[in-house]
């Protein structure tokens, strides 16, 4: 079968297509000394100039930390992680700010012009005096390089709507009663060995918090990138949603091509009170490691949201095409009464990447909906598995949940796994949950060819369908990163 | 979602391990597993630490005799019946078309505890092989278990030569507090083809720990159906290896579970070889407090090009206590196959309901209407008419 064999081969031919986003930029840093110890979270804190009941808060993770065990279960195997053997902090030393882009570090300009950031924006993330005042923008641009917030934009603008946007470490000193109340309440330290490693030592990340019946005016980005070598990323991101109020926050990763394994691991909260809607939109492109699967990034994650309002929303998209080892399970939690929760995914894996995904859907009370939608696509060897989990609980009458995993397979090297966990405990709440796995049937590839599409642009055009029902989810930027980065992800094999 | 392998602290080991230390069994390092064990999260065997089980006395040939009476077993060509664990030989006949022999070892499976379990503690069962392109017609296989705070751990192995067929009717059935472990070893030789039809109706504090290994050969099927209704905790548990092209695996199923108990039924159907098919259909019907658990794997290995894989699983829930807990699994490493698997929770549906009360039909009469509905398209699976007739039998009493 001439299909077949072509898959083969641009499957093989893909692996030597290098990252397209490897690149590492030398930034003078501050490093923490390897190795993870109380000191370890002390140095933390204090260079974060925290106030004391953070640091507690952080050691009490950490203790909890110690206790615990790494995660087993997940459809993934690596080698293990010396946790010992990695900084916990990196910091870009700070000049005074600079006068103009010309003044701006170069190396700092050249990562952002490889990320796609427009000049002006670049003046503001560089922290180029009066940049605010030229001109506004759609996205408000929140840039983590490596650990510290270089400079968040358009704080003003959103101040003005009473939106706070800042990083997280920000927030702690000039909202501690709003982060003291929040973080640590969907995802608390104990909640899992990565939840609690991140609790201990994370560094920076977003903080969001829309008041009551605000639209938050501009849609919120975060972009991530991993830059120093052998520093652990440790995000943490807390989305406060007031009754009424909604925003669209979107999350895009890439980092430079490195030969060591890195760790990340973030931790996401969302909060939606009644009526409040929350919309998470992830594109996740890390490197993935070489071909024999070396060098990639462990992304182990934590994302949860809490709809604790009436009617409330968390939707959450993503794009999942990088990473060596993807642990990721996005989720709802629905206790307020009539809320929706959605997850919407396409995970691609290729070469020797692992990717075990999927997301949980609590319902709680009565009248809750939620949708999933899993779209996961494996090439080369690589092994991706959808793992999620909806639990009707007593009080859940009348709850929704209708969930389709669909996986692709492109060449018999691969695997593709569903493991879905249904659990009802009230017989009014309906589930309806639905899995196929296939290859792309000869009959669309015959009909692509004979309307004149090469094989690769048939296979595109194949793939792009198969995942249609969740780009069309993202925001309009979004889809169109997305795309691409699913032409690059399968790049041979789907031309 | 969690595994590894927590073990139970050790009073809880004298459950079984006292009569098992002679056999050097792994049961005594391996322990019974906590709800912390992926394979057992939804079904606790605390219960079954807290009393130590012993070996089942003989029961006399009037106790079996009146237990049988008690049964209506549909008549076949060949009978073997089991009592306390052992074959009552007054009560068994089988044709000359099912030769006695000696049980061959095959995979221990000890990654499963019910195996372990029957490893350690095992008792002879029927052994039995069906010669080549012999139609061996029905074997009633019978155990019945009688008494308190005792065990039994049959082990029967059915052994179908190429071509030869033959339909097995396990009834399982009894009265006190009880564990029954029984182990089945099925071969299916090239397009031999075992119907398996289970009626699991034991008493209603007993405990039952079912395992069934099969291999099938090129062109056989293994058809099996399972009747979950008794037992205040069972699983019936499948692992099915389809081994060459073209063989054909169906494990279906109904689970009717009431009061406190709690029913199981646990499959693994691995595609070992190309051009295979699987069929499974499990629907389980849940009131009062009673608990459904369903877990099916599906295996695709490299090599299954060419699979057909469906998987269904419904469950019915008709009260407010009852709680339904399902994980349908697929693991696929073949690219050219055609997996999918569905499953659906939910109420009896209140427009079907109403649509028979306009018609005059009582409320209690309409559910049950719609509940018998709900199973016919699974029982119409069992294909032996006779045997579907028992099982319609047993739901409907």
């Amino acid at each position: 079968m001439p299909a077949v064999t072509e898959t083969r081969e641009t499957v093989e031919k893909l692996a030597k297509s290098s990252y397209e986003w490897g690149f590492e930029t030398d930034i003078e840093m501050d490093i923490a000394p390897k190795g993870l110890n109380e000191d370890t979270v002390r140095l933390i804190s204090e260079h974060k100039r925290e106030p004391e009941w953070m640091l507690e808060w952080r050691l009490k993770a950490f203790r909890m930390w110690l206790e615990m065990k790494e995660p087993e279960w997940a459809k993934v195997s690596h080698p293990p992680i010396d946790y010992q053997d990695a900084h916990y902090f990196a910091q870009p030393k700070k000049k005074p700010g600079p006068k103009s882009l010309d003044e701006v570090d170069p190396e700092l300009l050249k990562t952002y012009a490889k990320l796609g950031i427009p000049l002006h924006e670049q003046a503001l993330l560089a922290g180029v005096e009066g940049a605010e005042d030229q001109k506004r923008l759609p996205v408000a641009v929140d840039a983590v390089f490596d650990s510290v917030s270089v400079a968040t934009t358009f704080r003003k603008t959103l101040e003005e709507a009473g939106v706070i946007f800042c990083p997280i470490s920000d927030a702690i000193r000039e909202h501690p009663d709003l982060v003291k109340q929040y973080l640590g309440s969907v995802v608390p330290a104990a909640d899992n060995f990565f939840a609690a490693l991140n609790s201990a030592v994370f560094t920076d990340g977003s903080f969001v918090f829309v008041p009551k019946g605000v639209r938050c005016p501009m849609e919120l980005s975060t972009y991530f990138r991993i830059n120093a070598r052998n520093t652990g990323q440790f995000e943490r991101t807390l989305i406060i949603v007031e009754d009424g109020a909604s925003v669209s926050y979107l999350e895009g990763c890439t980092a430079p091509q490195r030969d060591e394994n890195q760790l990340h691991a973030a931790v996401v909260e969302l909060i939606a009170m009644d009526d409040a809607s929350i919309k998470y939109s992830t594109v996740q492109n890390w490197y993935p490691g070489d071909d024999e699967g070396r060098g990639g990034i462990y992304n182990f994650v934590t994302k949860r949201g809490a709809c604790r309002g009436a009617r409330s929303k968390i939707s959450w998209t993503q794009v999942e095409t990088g990473s060596a080892i993807t642990w990721k399970y996005p989720s709802c939690v629905l206790a307020g009464e009539g809320s929706v929760g959605e997850f919407y995914s396409v995970a691609v894996t290729n070469n020797h990447q692992q990717a075990d995904t999927g997301t949980k859907m609590i319902h709680l009370a009565p009248n809750t909906r939620s949708t999933i939608i899993a779209k996961t696509i494996s090439a080369g060897r690589s092994d991706s598995t959808y793992r999620g989990l909806v639990r009707m609980q007593p009080k859940a009458r009348n709850a929704r949940n209708f969930t389709q995993c669909d996986s692709l397979l492109i060449g018999d090297q691969c695997g593709a796994h569903t493991v879905p966990y249904i659990e009802s405990r009230n017989m009014t709440a309906r589930i309806e949950h639905e899995a196929t796995t296939s290859k792309i049937s000869e009959d669309q590839l015959f009909y692509c060819r004979s309307r004149g599409l090469s094989e690769e642009d048939a296979v595109g055009l194949i793939v792009n369908g198969f995942c249609r029902e969740v780009l069309k989810e993202l925001p309009m930027e979004f889809a169109v990163e997305a795309q691409k980065l699913l032409q690059v992800s399968l790049e041979g094999s789907v031309g | 979602m969690s595994t590894g392998t927590a073990v139970q602290s050790s009073p809880a080991l004298s459950a079984f391990v006292g009569r098992a230390a002679g056999h050097g069994s792994v049961l005594a390092e391996r322990g019974i597993p906590t709800r912390r064990v992926e394979a057992w999260r939804y079904t606790p065997l605390r219960a079954f630490t807290e009393t130590v089980w012993n070996e089942a006395p003989a029961l006399s040939d009037h106790d079996v005799q009146s237990l049988l009476d008690a049964l209506a077993l549909p008549k076949a060509e060949s009978r073997a019946v089991f009592a306390n664990g052992q074959e009552a030989a007054s009560q068994t006949r089988l044709s000359e078309n099912l030769v006695r022999s000696q049980g061959e070892a095959v995979d221990p499976l000890e990654d499963r505890f019910s195996a372990i379990l029957n490893a350690a503690l095992r008792q002879n069962g029927l052994s039995i092989r069906v010669p080549a392109g012999v139609a061996a017609g029905t074997l009633v296989l019978v155990s019945l278990t009688s008494g308190n705070a005792i065990s039994t751990h049959l082990r029967h192995q059915i052994v179908l030569e190429d071509g030869a067929s033959l339909t097995v009717f396990d009834f399982n059935a009894g009265d006190g507090q009880y564990v029954t472990n029984p182990r089945f070893d099925i071969v299916v030789g090239k397009g031999a083809q075992l119907n398996h039809v289970k009626l699991q109706r034991e008493g209603a504090d007993a405990g039952h720990l079912a395992l069934v290994y099969a291999s099938v050969d090129a062109n056989g099927n293994y058809d099996s159906f399972t009747l979950n209704q008794g037992s205040e905790l069972a699983r019936h548990e499948v692992v099915a290896t389809l081994t060459q092209a073209h063989a054909q695996v169906h494990v279906n199923g109904i689970q009717i579970v009431d009061g406190t108990r709690l029913n199981d039924l646990t499959s693994m159907i691995h595609h070992a070889a190309p051009d295979c098919g699987s069929r499974q259909t499990v629907k389980t019907v849940l009131s009062e407090s009673g608990q459904g658990v369903f877990q099916g794997k599906i295996l695709v290995d490299r090599v299954a090009q060419k699979t057909d894989g469906y998987q269904m699983n419904q469950a019915l829930l008709l009260s407010d206590k009852a709680q339904i807990n399902s994980k349908p699994e697929l693991e696929i490493y073949a690219d050219d196959v055609k997996c999918s698997h569905g499953a659906t929770v939910g109420a009896l549906d209140d427009e079907q309901l109403f649509y028979l009360r306009s018609r005059g039909v009582p409320e209690a009469e309409a559910r049950a209407i719609l509940v018998q509905a709900f199973l016919l398209d699974a029982l119409d699976l069992v294909t032996d008419e006779t045997l579907r007739d028992v099982l319609i039998r047993s739901i409907t009493a």
